[in-house]
């Protein structure tokens, strides 16, 4: 498979701040990337740089095998979608579609036919003749997406689209952009510190921290397997619960210990050897937690309800176990009142086990 | 942990590079896009600012030196060309002995009249522009917009309209040509950018700290004085700096509204420098341009960016 | 929204422990009502009685005291008839509509030569606006000693061998008015500049970014889509620099006091010294009333635009 773009050991840095440090990433041709991070992480940093933005204090940046790194963003065949649209205000939206084309003298018959289908594509036909003050929020979005589609480009960037509308509107176009990306299947790169946007939109997702890649992987491993202690309490909400504690034996088995309580470690796929003694942080998540001891083969626990945070389709508990809170799902049919006593266990084939120093997945 | 994992996280991808790409990573372009510091932009971007800057700054240049020359060099020649032999008598000359009429006492007059005007005008235009612009943003009354709108439409109104009226009310109250009269002037035409000002300054303050305060008892002036004074400190100095220079630089207030021995600089400087009587000492009349421009100089060049501010308040509506 | 939640709570407040009788309407709020007295005289008494009772004056025959003894349109008639006043007129076009052009491109140029990311941006401001802070009287001496025919500009070109250049604007009557326009232009194009770019850096930075994207080069970014967004920038500015036209005064009195002749005259001072030196009051006020007329004509579509299609509040 080739790729679309490849990121080249690229830094960057503002004075004495590094934003980007030493960064390597290759994207696929028609893949969906998606770049997840908390603010000042570098993600749109990156993005930037590879729109021709931003200039890289060193690496390079090559889009479709070509090094585009000191190329000028009309030339690198990319299109750009801003999180506040920067729509022309003055201009209608058929301009706003066709001024980059005119600009580069591309023939009006060309032009009219790919505004066109952009439309088409976008069903932003009624709307050609307004501006942009006239259009609602997730018109002016799609009409931001249009102007990257007439640019017939291989790489759409996105930089945060979604971020400026409400919820609602949200969940909608962020099923458009799916949807868009299965029918053009452009290669396209998108930035954004939801979560939630980056598990569903993504094909594969890079988690970012400090200007570094933390994780490149597709969303289930991302979410099944972190890589690091950082990964797995970004992702998922409410967070992972986490269990300071230290690997032991018992019976020749590994198992995990924490105040004296012992969870046995089978089941769980490991990288490494588990060492005894070794200090370690154990991750499960809340729907992970099985209550009543229905899950053979594991231990099963006693916990004590704390507060009991009932969602609809589901039911969130929060628990005092062994000395620690811990958060569990269930289904919204199951009612704890506080105070109630339940008896728990652990799936430890999607638990994940991370050493306490390094922090890193074992 | 360094990014052992951003080195490794890749290495999937990586199998996958193509040869293509692996020779340019050792020869094609890379990191910043190399530059001429005399590239043609630049060179038309800091010349034309440049030139720019020097029209600027000419006149300035050429007060000075002609301030610093004697009047035969000044006689002599060219006025860009730096003194010869530099004197400050002109200087001395222009604050004590420069003629206006009969006065020979120089600008030293002028400026301490405008010292005796400038300080009450500020005082009193502020304070009372404070209080208008704050009963505007937190006490509001049925017409209290109304009046506002007026004030601020007024603020457009050329002098000249308004100013026969406020000499009929000024002698009418019997403080027309005196120090008290001037200072009201002040007051009134400084009024509409003041009030603006602290107006939308008391806006942008939270409601909600207004509101605590009425919940806790405090009053009209009680939560003026304890809670919005001491908050709006900024913006005071933002209208001091304003009132400053607007009231050093004034001339037709100060030539209606004040008889001559109470002229203030603006008016005494403009006197000297273009009375017809006598033999014209251009490095005098320089100096004495100077000591006049020189407080509002001074105040520019201490409040920077408030200055800036100051005037972009009073240029942008609210 | 505000007021209609602090009037209720006017109410509230004031009500809570008195008895149930509602307080006078125009004893409520009394502090505000009384701290605001001074801004009501100015407004209405001022502003608004002032310049209507100007209005009303210049109907009349007033010479050294106010009289109303009213001459319908003789005081109009009159002062179109006056040479002066149409040479004031004249003037005032031509420095207004050049002064206009002229501080709008200056300015904007210098707005968008400052915003390339130029280093030493604070030194260049403080350069180009330091002459605002000036009065208009140093900027007409210093600027009438620049354009001195025999020792500035003009002397000096002739010294370096160009025995025969002509640039004496001060004494020329008809150049006259480019002289005082020149110095115009340097004490207030720093302003339009500062306005220009604080209109330039409020432009979402995501608009360069999509028009680099689009490959339009800057100087069609500028003209197709920066300029039009500033539109209401430029409008504000335009007003201000538009009424604060129409008052110039203190620059012709200290660049030329009006000279050669009566060559640089302008309506302010044509008003000031018919009311303040000729004793026509009358004459004084109808050319006042029509400097008003001028700055209504400029202000009020201005203020129908910014304020007439939403609400106050």
């Amino acid at each position: 498979m080739n790729n679309s773009v490849s990121i080249r050991d690229l830094s960057l840095s503002f004075g004495a701040v590094n934003v980007l440090e030493n960064l390597n990433l290759d994207i696929r041709d028609g893949e969906f990337l998606v770049l997840l991070g908390s603010s000042g992480c570098g993600k749109s940093t990156l993005l930037n740089c590879i729109a021709g933005l931003l200039e890289p204090t060193d690496g390079q940046i090559f889009i479709k095998e070509r090094n585009v790194t000191w190329e000028e963003p009309k030339d690198r065949g990319i299109g750009m979608v801003f999180q506040s649209y920067a729509l022309y205000p003055q201009m209608t939206v058929e301009k706003n579609l066709s001024f980059g084309l005119r600009v580069a003298k591309v023939p009006k018959e060309d032009i009219n036919r790919r505004i066109a289908r952009a439309a088409d594509i976008l069903q932003i036909q009624p709307l050609l003749n307004r501006k942009p003050a006239e259009l609602s929020g997730g018109q002016r979005q799609r009409v931001a997406i249009g102007r990257a589609l007439v640019r017939d480009v291989d790489v759409f960037l996105f930089d945060e689209p979604l971020s400026n509308l409400d919820a609602k509107l949200r969940s909608e176009l962020r099923v458009e952009i799916k949807r868009l990306h299965h029918s053009l299947k452009n290669t396209m790169i998108y930035v954004t510190h939801d979560q939630i946007e980056a598990l569903t939109l993504a094909d594969r997702i890079a988690i970012m921290k400090s200007g570094v890649i933390q994780q490149l992987d597709d969303p289930m491993t991302i979410y099944n397997r972190p890589r690091n202690l950082f990964v797995a309490s970004f992702i998922g909400s409410p967070s992972m619960n986490f269990l300071r504690g230290e690997l032991a034996e018992e019976g020749g088995r590994p198992v995990f210990r924490t105040h004296g309580v012992t969870f046995s470690l089978d089941g769980y796929e490991t990288a490494g050897p588990l060492n005894a003694g070794r200090k370690v942080v154990l991750g499960v998540r809340p729907e992970h937690v099985r209550v009543d001891g229905h899950l053979s083969g594991g231990e099963v626990h006693d916990a004590v309800v704390d507060i009991e945070e009932p969602m609809g389709a589901d039911n969130l508990l929060w628990l005092k176990h062994a000395g620690h809170t811990m958060s569990v799902r269930i289904g919204g049919a199951k009612r704890f009142s506080p105070g109630s006593k339940l008896r728990l266990s652990f799936d430890m084939s999607v638990a994940s086990v991370f050493d306490a120093e390094t922090e890193e997945r074992i | 942990m360094a990014n052992i994992s951003s080195l490794n996280a890749p290495v999937t991808g990586l199998d996958a590079v193509s040869d293509r790409i692996a020779d340019q990573v050792a020869t094609g372009p890379r990191g910043r896009k190399p530059k001429r510091v005399m590239s043609a932009r630049n060179i038309m971007l800091y010349g034309t600012l440049a030139v720019a800057a020097l029209y600027y700054l000419l006149p300035l240049y050429v007060m000075v030196v002609t301030s610093l020359k004697g009047m035969p060099e000044v006689r002599m020649g060219n006025i860009f060309s730096p003194p010869m032999e530099i004197t400050f008598e002109p200087w001395v000359k222009a604050w004590a002995q420069a003629c206006t009429g009969l006065n020979c006492d120089g600008l030293s007059r002028g400026f301490w009249n405008s010292v005796r005007i400038l300080i009450p005008s500020v005082v009193v235009s502020i304070a009372v522009a404070s209080v208008s612009g704050y009963a505007l943003a937190n006490w509001r009354f049925k017409g209290s917009e109304l009046f506002f709108s007026i004030l601020i439409i007024g603020a457009f109104i050329p002098y000249q309209v308004m100013i026969y009226p406020v000499v009929i009310a000024l002698r009418e109250l019997g403080v027309y040509g005196t120090l008290t009269g001037l200072v009201i002037v002040h007051t009134i035409f400084g009024m509409p950018i003041l009030t603006l000002l602290f107006r939308n300054y008391f806006t942008s303050l939270p409601v909600e700290l207004f509101k605590a305060a009425r919940i806790d008892g405090a009053g009209f002036w009680q939560i003026y004085f304890r809670i919005m004074l001491p908050m709006a400190l900024p913006i005071f100095v933002v209208a001091m700096i304003l009132q400053v220079t607007g009231i050093w630089n004034d001339f037709l207030f100060g030539v209606v509204f004040t008889r001559p021995d109470t002229y203030p600089m603006t008016v005494q400087l403009n006197n000297i420098v273009n009375s017809v009587q006598g033999v014209k000492e251009y490095n005098v009349n320089m100096a004495a341009t100077l000591l006049t421009g020189a407080i509002p100089l001074v105040v520019y060049f201490i409040s920077g960016r408030l200055f800036v501010r100051g005037i972009a308040a009073g240029a942008v509506k609210g | 929204m505000p007021v209609a939640a602090v009037a209720f709570e006017e109410d509230f407040l004031m009500t809570g422990h008195a008895p149930a009788k509602r307080p006078n309407q125009l004893f409520r709020n009394l502090n505000s009502k009384i701290a605001s007295i001074p801004m009501i005289l100015v407004a209405v008494g001022i502003f608004l009685g002032g310049s209507l009772w100007t209005v009303v004056y210049s109907f009349t025959n007033s010479k050294l005291l106010p009289r109303a003894t009213f001459v319908g349109f003789d005081q109009y008639e009159r002062l179109w008839a006056s040479s002066r006043w149409i040479i004031s007129i004249q003037n005032l076009a031509i420095y207004g509509i050049l002064s206009l052009i002229f501080s709008l491109v200056i300015g904007f140029v210098l707005a968008a030569l400052m915003d390339q990311k130029i280093r030493f941006e604070n030194t260049f401001r403080t350069i180009f606006l330091y002459p605002f802070a000036l009065s208009f009287i140093v900027t007409g001496l210093v600027w009438q000693w620049i354009l001195n025919p025999e020792f500035g500009v003009q002397g000096i070109v002739r010294s370096l061998g160009w025995t025969s250049f002509q640039f004496d604007p001060l004494y020329d009557a008809s150049i006259v008015i480019y002289g005082i326009l020149i110095a115009g232009l340097w004490q207030g194009t720093g302003l339009v500049m500062c306005l220009m770019l604080a209109g330039l850096r409020g432009i979402d930075e995501d608009i360069w970014k999509a028009a680099r994207v689009d490959g339009i080069p800057m100087w069609k970014t500028y003209i197709f889509i920066v300029i039009p967004m500033m539109r209401p920038v430029f409008i504000t500015t335009l007003v201000i620099i538009a009424s604060g036209i129409v008052k110039v005064y203190d620059l012709v009195v200290a660049q030329t006091s009006g000279g050669p002749g009566n060559a640089s005259e302008v309506p302010a001072k044509y008003v000031y010294d018919y009311m303040f030196q000729a004793q026509n009051l009358g004459q004084g006020f109808a050319a006042s009333t029509m400097m008003l007329l001028t700055v209504a004509i400029i202000v009020i579509p201005w203020a129908y635009l910014e304020f007439g299609g939403k609400k106050r509040g």
